[in-house]
């Protein structure tokens, strides 16, 4: 197990601070470079609460949505660097690489996203800290975009990767619920840097952490990817 | 269920093992449920860093869902117990609120009665109390951390921000039982020994009848 080599009290003022991540997910809640016995039975307490999560999962369970009139305005930034430091991603060279368990590896194209089946949703966007807002997002169905890469819909997870160096991911049945999207438009137009464009990830079933913006790299596979705040302790599953 | 004689023990062992566990859990789940509350705070204030457990959002997360399971088990062990072994008929009743009102002004005049292995009127209300807020707390918290999949508990208390202002709450109502019973011990600490040993009743004593009036 490598150490996580960051301070994590600097690490909401660092912008990338990727250095040598952990695969253990949270074996720093105390110090990164000691976990002592109460990070380990934080971090096996945080495994069970993921198992625990997952039995609770219904993938028919739809999150509640909202009028037109709900939506928040102006819609709140958030991420852990300074919105004038959000990617800026050529939509006409974005290509979104596929990887793992799919049969079809070619690179999807916006256009090709944009000639999928679009489905639209006014869902209540909660981030981990307390706060939420209601927006309205639409795209593809991440079950349809899986569908039609032919990607092995039994493996365990779907993880992303972003321009701006996140990486997070979910288990498959989340993937599938019908309200998971790939979104390219947030509240009526295509999405702007700040919110993730060209193309993020809306799950109104998971708080905001795995909702990753201006996704990059698709992976479906059995061995536990992670993620960015997973591994520095986030609970990983982070369903709501 | 059989008559055994009641035990002469004040607070037999798994009442003790019980209590100091949920002890454990309940000071993790405030200390650690201040700092989640920190990160974004619904009131004018947030919790000094000295008094939160955690450190950061994460590892409060962490340890507020690791003591939940701790509250739950511990919790449902106790009511069971309590209910089947008539424990809370013999110790919390009969209540009647006139008992209570003149205790209270008794305890304000810090005249505080106390007969050994039998809770005055004052404690059998803060207990009673406790134990509902409690309930509450799990309830309240389970339609804060999952809105969507519990979505009717979510609803039953009015949706996802109003389920936090009643966690909120509920909190406060246990801080602010702990905090009279605190006092209570310390006025009264001979009440204390007996929680961790166990004690044993005096000769003379009834063991489990209510205080005579
Ligand atoms: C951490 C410091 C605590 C101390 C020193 C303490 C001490 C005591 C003592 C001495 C008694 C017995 C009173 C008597 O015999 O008259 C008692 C009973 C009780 N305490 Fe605590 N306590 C603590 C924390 C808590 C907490 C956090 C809760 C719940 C939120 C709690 C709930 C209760 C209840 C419900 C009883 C009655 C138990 C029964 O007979 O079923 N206590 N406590």
């Amino acid at each position: 197990m490598s150490p996580l080599m960051i301070d994590r009290r600097k690490l909401f003022t660092r912008a990338l601070a990727f250095g040598a991540v952990s695969t253990l997910p949270g074996c720093n809640f105390d110090h990164p470079n000691h976990p002592d016995i109460a990070d380990q039975v934080l971090s096996a307490m945080s495994r069970w609460n993921d198992e625990a999560q997952g039995l609770l999962f219904d993938r028919h369970t739809l999150a509640p949505t909202f009028p037109a009139s709900a939506i928040t305005r102006p819609a709140r930034f958030n991420a852990f660097y300074d919105i004038s430091q959000a990617p800026q991603v050529n939509p006409a060279t974005w290509q979104l690489a596929l990887t793992g368990r799919v049969g079809n590896k070619t690179p999807l194209t916006l256009a090709n996203l944009r000639a999928m089946k679009q489905q639209s949703q006014i869902t209540r966007f909660v981030c981990v800290e307390g706060w939420r807002v209601v927006g309205q997002w639409s795209g593809v169905p991440l079950g349809l975009l899986l569908k039609s890469i032919n990607a092995d819909l039994n493996a365990r997870y779907v993880s992303f990767h972003c321009a701006d160096g996140y990486f997070t991911s979910i288990d498959m049945a989340s993937a599938l619920q019908p309200q998971t999207i790939f979104a390219l438009d947030f509240n009526g137009a295509p999405l702007t840097a700040p919110f993730g464009a060209p193309v993020r990830l809306r799950i109104p079933t998971k708080l905001g952490y795995k909702n990753p913006k201006s996704i990059v790299a698709l992976n479906v596979t059995n061995s536990f990817p992670g993620g960015y705040w997973e591994n520095q302790g986030y609970n990983w599953f982070g369903g709501s | 269920m059989t008559q055994r004689p009641p035990s002469r023990v004040i607070h037999p062992w798994p009442l003790r093992l019980m209590h100091w566990l949920n002890a454990i859990a309940i000071i993790i789940l405030i200390g650690s449920g201040w700092e989640i509350y920190n990160a974004s705070p619904f009131l004018p204030f947030s919790f000094p860093p000295l008094v939160t457990i955690g450190g950061w959002l994460g590892a409060a997360i962490a340890w507020h869902l690791a003591a939940i399971w701790l509250l739950m088990l511990n919790g449902l062990c106790y009511l069971t117990w309590g209910i089947a072994s008539g424990h809370f008929r013999r110790k919390f009743f009969p209540l009647s609120p006139r008992a209570v009102i003149q205790e209270v002004i008794q305890a304000l005049k810090l005249h505080l009665s106390h007969q050994t292995g039998v809770y005055n009127a004052v404690q059998r209300l803060l207990y009673l109390g406790v134990i509902i807020l409690g309930i509450l707390a799990v309830l309240s918290g389970l339609a804060v951390w999952k809105p969507v999949q519990l979505w009717f508990l979510s609803d039953l208390f009015g949706g996802f921000f109003i389920s936090r202002v009643v966690h909120f709450l509920v909190m406060t109502g246990i801080v602010l039982f702990l905090a009279v019973h605190l006092i209570l011990v310390a006025l009264v600490p001979k009440v204390l020994p007996p929680m961790i040993t166990g004690g044993r009743l005096p000769e003379s004593a009834t063991p489990s009848t209510p205080m005579a009036e």
